[in-house]
């Protein structure tokens, strides 16, 4: 039986409207064989949580370019948890500097991909660690 | 044969060079290019400061006139940018150009609920004049000119310019802004838009035909190219789309019964930076030649002032890198190169700590003595457009035109850029450059200096800016005392006035101001649009 294709949900959180990178890895994913829903810009962290239980993701991505990170990270993980979505691999990708990475990874979010990250190994971090693979 | 004989190790030879707006460079050029592409001075570039203006808008380039520094600057509360202002203008910078939040971009005052965690954090937090009045404190309004990096309420910013400076008792005359105001931009990359396509180029063409009336010394559009490229296009499709949005801004305004003659010299350019260095210049050359023959051809302008491409032409933040961030220093004064060797009227630099947050006070400052060095050191100011009459830049110069031509044409065919991108092929086409162009970096077939080549070494760490929580605290008091405080009867009867003028299509510039003078808050003044305007929604562009 064929595998599920991995579904992700690549979300543009809070008023930052830089989503350069966000296309590109929607992009790249795709050509990797995932499922990509893309938010589109200024969601709440709600609502993106609204969407990922609508369309059964395997993962939430998210692009923050602002700096707001971890505002956005603790409000998103807590949601998360409050509803039971614990299994969903969360990543984050964006303007993200090396000493956020600790804060982040203790509140749940596994993968941490600043900018210049390659596509193959976002592709991969999500083959290999999306839930039930 | 060619260029790889001649190297004795023949695996450090560069076969093909495809420039990234598709242009082939070859490794030698002579007389013989100039000839193929019919090159004719008078016609390609005319003298400095006459027609096609390809060489300068003016005369003696920077021996008249040295260019303007505009850092990007703001942060955290207006106290905090206020400092910073004087600290650069001290340091020999000549204008300002004003970061918001963004909140401030999107409308939000700050304590919305939706502003929460990004108070003063990409830029300073304003809400109403109050704010500006502190930001501007002795900043000689006269003499500064300020660029105010804001779109949606691009509006709402310039009409708060106005009040601060008569609130200081300069001439509404004599005071000099340039808010970006150019929203079709941030709907195909900067993403801060508020409202829907039509009323927010309605509100654009409100603050041209304001400023042609009232603030004679406002270029109430700065037409963001810059942007676009930094989204993903090619240097020429950043020119072509640019053009094209101008011309959507024009046609605005001559529809309200204006010649575009009155009011076209008012507007300016901010174009991008980064990249190979020769496509740069030749960019910049072949733009300042179209858009003068363009005016020229398509609205019938004559006044030489107003077919003048005047802008700020900044380095990208595209081509800054996370790793080796030191060596975004250099990348800088490149970049600086560039602008010099293209005419810049106005320069701004990205940090070399920009990919990480916004820059230090050491980083500004750098990026600042960049450019001093530049033009009192090495010679920049000396000659007018130094590249002229290389066979190579000539030649590159017509190729950049034809590209740029091309895309403008496609666009055309789709009815203009109002349509091209509410069917979101702009957007499309960006975002495919930009995965063509990452894949290319990613795979090494486009050098990246630290990145994907030379990667060995220490990884510098950089000291950051530190976003500081208290500054919202602080600005979120201060809003909540100023509502107390000022006198709610006129705010409300000048946001009534404001809405009864946006239902019935009159010019809102003259409401706003009241709106300001009144202490309206930014939130108060952007949801009266909101409630008459709707909200843009993305089109699916995947």
């Amino acid at each position: 039986m064929e595998k599920r294709k991995i579904r992700v949900l690549l979300a543009k959180p809070g008023l930052d409207g830089h989503d350069r990178g966000a296309k590109v890895v929607a992009l790249a994913m795709r050509e990797a064989g995932m499922e990509v829903i893309y938010t589109g810009l200024h969601q709440t962290v709600a609502s993106i949580v609204n969407q990922a239980v609508q369309e059964d993701v395997d993962v939430i991505g998210l692009s923050i370019m602002s700096g707001a990170h971890i505002p956005i990270c603790i409000k998103l993980m807590g949601m998360i948890k409050e509803q039971g979505l614990d299994n969903k691999l969360v990543a984050v990708g964006g303007v993200i500097p090396n000493k956020d990475v600790p804060t982040l990874k203790g509140m749940g979010v596994q993968g941490i991909f600043p900018g210049g990250s390659y596509f193959n190994d976002i592709v991969s971090f999500i083959e290999t660690h999306a839930p039930g693979r | 044969m060619g260029v790889a004989t001649y190297i004795k190790d023949k695996k450090d030879a560069i076969k093909e060079v495809i420039l990234q707006s598709g242009i082939k460079v070859k490794p030698v050029y002579t007389p013989d290019d100039l000839e193929e592409i019919g090159f004719d001075y008078q016609k390609d570039l005319g003298d400095a400061g006459e027609f096609p203006f390809t060489r300068s808008i003016h005369p003696l380039g920077f021996r008249s006139r040295n260019w303007t520094t505009r850092q990007y600057t703001g942060f955290g509360t207006p106290e905090e940018t206020n400092e910073r202002f004087k600290l650069m203008i001290s340091h020999g910078q000549t204008g300002l150009n004003v970061a918001f939040d963004l909140p401030t971009q999107m409308g939000y005052d700050s304590d919305d609920e939706m502003a929460e965690g990004e108070v003063g954090r990409v830029g300073m937090a304003v809400d109403s004049l109050r704010d500006f009045e502190i930001a501007f404190k002795d900043i000689q309004l006269n003499r500064i000119g300020s660029g105010l990096t804001i779109n949606a309420v691009a509006s709402v910013m310039l009409a708060m310019y106005q009040s601060v400076a008569e609130g200081f008792g300069y001439q509404k005359t004599e005071i000099s802004a340039t808010p970006q105001n150019d929203i079709l931009k941030e709907i195909v990359g900067r993403g801060a838009w508020i409202y829907p396509v039509e009323p927010a180029v309605r509100l654009i063409g409100d603050t041209i035909e304001y400023a042609m009336k009232e603030l004679p010394r406002c270029n109430p559009v700065s037409v963001c190219g810059y942007h676009i490229r930094e989204s993903g296009c090619t240097p020429s499709q950043e020119i072509s789309y640019a053009f094209m949005i101008a011309f959507a801004y024009i046609d605005n305004v001559v529809a309200r019964g204006y010649r575009a003659e009155e009011f076209v010299g008012s507007f300016s350019f901010n174009l991008n930076i980064y990249g190979n260095l020769w496509e740069t210049v030749a960019k910049f050359r072949a733009a300042r030649k179209l858009w003068a023959k363009l005016l020229r051809d398509r609205y019938g302008v004559q006044d030489k002032k107003a077919l003048f491409l005047r802008g700020i032409f900044g380095g990208g933040g595209s081509g800054m890198t996370k790793q080796q961030p030191e060596n975004n220093i250099m990348r800088g004064a490149y970049y600086a190169l560039a602008a010099a060797l293209s005419g810049a009227q106005t320069t701004a630099l990205c940090s070399f700590d920009e990919a990480y947050t916004i820059p230090t006070e050491r980083a500004a400052l750098l990026s600042l003595r960049t450019f001093q060095i530049l033009m009192d050191e090495i010679g920049l100011r000396d000659t007018v457009d130094p590249l002229a009459g290389s066979y190579f830049m000539e030649t590159l110069t017509k190729q950049m035109e034809e590209k740029i031509l091309e895309e403008m044409e496609k666009v055309e065919k789709m009815g203009g850029m109002v349509e091209a991108v509410a069917s979101g092929y702009v957007q499309r086409e960006v975002g495919r450059q930009a995965y063509e162009f990452e894949k290319k970096i990613q795979s090494g077939e486009i050098t990246k200096v630290g990145v994907n080549k030379y990667t060995e070494g220490v990884d510098m760490e950089v000291e950051l800016h530190e976003y500081n929580d208290e500054w919202a605290k602080l600005q979120i008091d201060r809003l909540r005392k100023l509502r107390q405080e000022r006198d709610n009867t006129a705010v409300s009867q000048s946001l009534k006035a404001l809405e009864q003028a946006a239902r019935q299509k009159e010019n809102v510039m003259p409401y706003l101001v009241d709106c300001c003078k009144a202490y309206a808050t930014v939130g108060e003044m952007a949801n009266v649009f909101r409630d008459v305007f709707g909200q843009y929604r993305e089109p699916g562009i995947f």
